[in-house]
């Protein structure tokens, strides 16, 4: 698959930077955007001396739907055409946090689900005209099942995990590929302040499997691998034994 | 804080020492209020230092692995300017595609950039090229008080000159910007000699400083008497030849040690590497090759985490430099006590430090012959002798490497750093690690400045 023209949201997020380097290196334009211009020029700077043949950047908040269409229209005309979308932007919110809190919740589900389902539908059509091109999210092993330690988020994430499974058998039809990126524990600020054991894997590792997922095209893939094994037992642990484990 | 993060370690694993705190640095424009952070602070990066001058027990540790990206890089003038926190070997898959090189090259690639300026950092082309803070343009520091500061020559210099080679105490570096070396491809015209005596290294050197860019020796630790100081001299010089630019070069799989070895196994191992390289160089005197720039700089950076061969207990790499008026006697007694205690590993470093003049303050290369080998850690009998290794440096007017150390002594310090005191008046007060405390230095001059306040 051909990754020359990128759009990436949530740009300065640990793991869509680096699947961006792969990109980078190999003389990629991108177009990055993210809520914060500090950090986006950082970023940017940083990938043109990687070798992107050119960046864009453009600020925005992804909660502003209203501007969703600006932004993409902004992204074509920059560059003509695109090949890729690459949706990267998330919290981690406080799971006791939402329990305590309706607003906390939905805040959760606005930024999560919400705005990444808005942003699909509006460029789904685009691409599926284009007839070729790959859209490629960062859903979470957290959306295969909820758990009591985190299922707002689980919630969230599995929303986004089936939307793209129906929009990949829309898509698939017309030639555009649709990838749902399922990481499990991965070393980013966004998990800095939990505790790191033996599954933490560095954002440089799932991002190269990011890019490489979206090269290949792959429907679902879970990053490091072995999660696809992990999550597939804990699928399969029966409800009633589920509610007594506490994970 | 702490258990989020992994627990910052030496390369020699020792002192096994933990900090109270670890603050992961993501980003320049959200940087932690170091005023309100408790002291006393210091940055650690990938822990490549061998003693304790990384570590701050107790203290506040400022992780920069995170702060890892480029933020400029002149092709035409080879200037390149990235975060404290980007690595060698990252530096080196971006610039030798494009026709450049490190202006110094450690033994390993796996440094911060940050690191290497706060050791101030030698290669095997020190004769010629110098430190690499030589080749520093400029830095920004950000100093407990909140200050942002651009230091270079001729902006900020005092501090200039003491964060070079200043062992990361004045202040967390952000960013720093650094000149390259033209290459025209990624190979080494290496040439290898056996050599038989030290006189004959010296010989080597003597013939080979002038025309060789890089030339470094390993010496075997074991032999005496009039083999004593034997071993392999290395020289190379970058390969200009436009065939070999087109050449790819081989990817090797890492090997790695995955879990600490018994503490006998290392010298069995680096005995068998040795003898079976001298053996095959006994045919042939000379051995000429074009080698790619990895194997040739970074022979160990193959085997990731060879520090484990040590075991558990770790252990100490001792690294001094003895200047060349008495260099080669005294190199010969310290050759001979190593022989003798046949507590060092069986292979040491030697190479011969030109006299070109870093501008950091406590830099610790200075004209004369380094010696660098790993002891592993033995307790009382290892550090008895080195403090006999340490008489013999001080009486010759040497030095001992600070990012190397784990146990000098504040007194010797002194001697080896003369400068220290003129150091002491950029140090940045919240700043210090567990290698400065132990160093437990009083400057006479501020005692009394203090008593006039």
């Amino acid at each position: 698959m051909v990754l020359q023209k990128v759009v990436i949201v949530g740009a300065t997020s640990a793991i869509a930077y680096e699947a961006a380097k792969c990109m980078a290196a190999r003389g990629a334009e991108l177009f990055l955007v993210g809520r914060n211009p500090a950090k986006l020029e950082t970023v940017a700077a940083d990938l043109q001396v990687r070798g992107a043949q050119r960046v864009e950047t453009f600020v925005l908040d992804v909660n502003d739907v209203a501007r969703h269409q600006e932004m993409f229209d902004a992204a074509v005309a920059a560059f003509g055409w695109l090949d890729g979308l690459l949706i990267a932007h998330g919290t981690l919110g406080d799971q006791r946090k939402c329990e305590l809190s309706v607003e906390e919740t939905l805040r959760e589900f606005q930024t999560n689900a919400l705005s990444v389902i808005a942003l699909l539908t509006l460029v789904a059509n685009y691409f599926e005209q284009r007839g070729r091109g790959c859209i490629a999210v960062l859903s979470s092993v957290a959306g295969d099942r909820g758990r009591p330690s985190n299922y707002v988020y689980g919630a969230t994430k599995g929303a986004v995990s089936i939307f793209l499974q129906g929009l990949r058998a829309r898509l698939a039809k017309h030639g555009v590929a649709v990838v749902t990126i399922k990481p499990g524990l991965v070393d980013t600020p966004m998990t800095a302040h939990l505790r790191k054991g033996l599954l933490f894997s560095s954002a440089r590792r799932v991002g190269r499997g990011v890019y490489r997922a979206m090269q290949q095209g792959r429907p679902v893939a879970y990053l490091p691998g072995y999660w696809r094994l992990v999550m597939l037992i804990i699928r399969l642990i029966p409800e009633r034994v589920f509610q007594r484990l506490s994970l | 804080m702490l258990s989020t993060q992994a627990i910052p370690q030496s390369w020699g694993r020792y002192p096994r020492v933990k900090p109270a705190r670890v603050i992961p640095i993501y980003w320049r424009d959200q940087l932690p209020d170091l005023r309100t952070l408790p002291g006393p602070l210091l940055a650690y990066g990938y822990g490549r230092s061998y003693g304790d001058s990384c570590l701050n027990e107790n203290g506040t540790v400022l992780a920069v692995s995170h702060l890892r990206r480029f933020l400029a890089f002149d092709e035409e003038q080879g200037l390149l300017r990235c975060e404290a926190g980007v690595s060698l070997a990252e530096i080196l898959d971006l610039i030798v595609p494009r026709g450049w090189f490190l202006p110094v090259s450690p033994g390993t690639k796996f440094v911060s950039v940050g690191g290497a300026i706060a050791n101030d950092i030698h290669g095997k082309n020190h004769h010629k090229a110098g430190t690499f803070g030589c080749h520093i343009t400029r830095f920004e520091l950000l100093r407990s008080n909140g200050e942002r500061l651009i230091c270079s020559p001729t902006e900020n210099r005092e501090l200039f000159e003491a964060t070079i080679g200043g062992l990361g105490l004045t202040g967390l570096i952000l960013w720093a910007e650094f000149r390259l070396k033209r290459i025209h491809n990624p190979y080494i015209d290496m040439e290898r000699i056996r050599y038989d005596s030290l006189e004959e290294f010296m010989e080597l050197c003597a013939e080979s400083d002038e025309q060789y860019e890089y030339t470094v020796a390993w010496v075997d630790c074991l032999a005496s008497g009039s083999k004593l100081g034997r071993g392999i001299f290395m020289r190379g010089n970058h390969n200009q030849s436009p065939e070999y630019a087109r050449k790819s070069l081989p990817r090797k799989l890492p090997l790695a040690v995955p879990v600490d070895l018994p503490s006998f196994t290392l010298n069995t191992l680096t005995l068998k590497a040795f003898n079976t390289l001298y053996d095959h160089s006994q045919l042939q005197k000379r051995v000429f090759k074009v080698v790619p720039y990895e194997p040739f700089f970074y022979p160990l950076d193959s085997i990731h985490d060879w520090n484990r061969m040590y075991g558990p207990r770790g252990f100490f790499q001792y690294q001094c430099v003895v200047p060349y008026d008495q260099g080669y006697d005294v190199m010969k007694e310290i050759l001979q006590r190593i022989s003798r205690s046949g507590q060092g590993s069986f292979l040491a470093v030697l190479k011969k430090f030109g006299d070109v003049r870093s501008p950091g303050l406590l830099s610790f290369p200075r004209p004369g012959l380094t010696l660098a080998l790993d002891f592993a850690n033995q307790g009382p009998k290892t550090l008895r002798l080195f403090d006999e290794l340490d008489a013999l440096v001080r009486e010759s007017g040497g030095a001992l490497y600070p990012a190397k150390d784990a146990r000098m002594h504040g007194e010797d310090f002194k001697r080896f750093f003369p400068r220290w005191e003129e150091f002491m008046r950029s140090i940045d007060p919240k700043f210090s690690s567990s290698f400065w405390r132990r160093m437990a230095l009083v400057p006479s001059r501020e005692q009394s400045a203090t008593v006039e306040v």
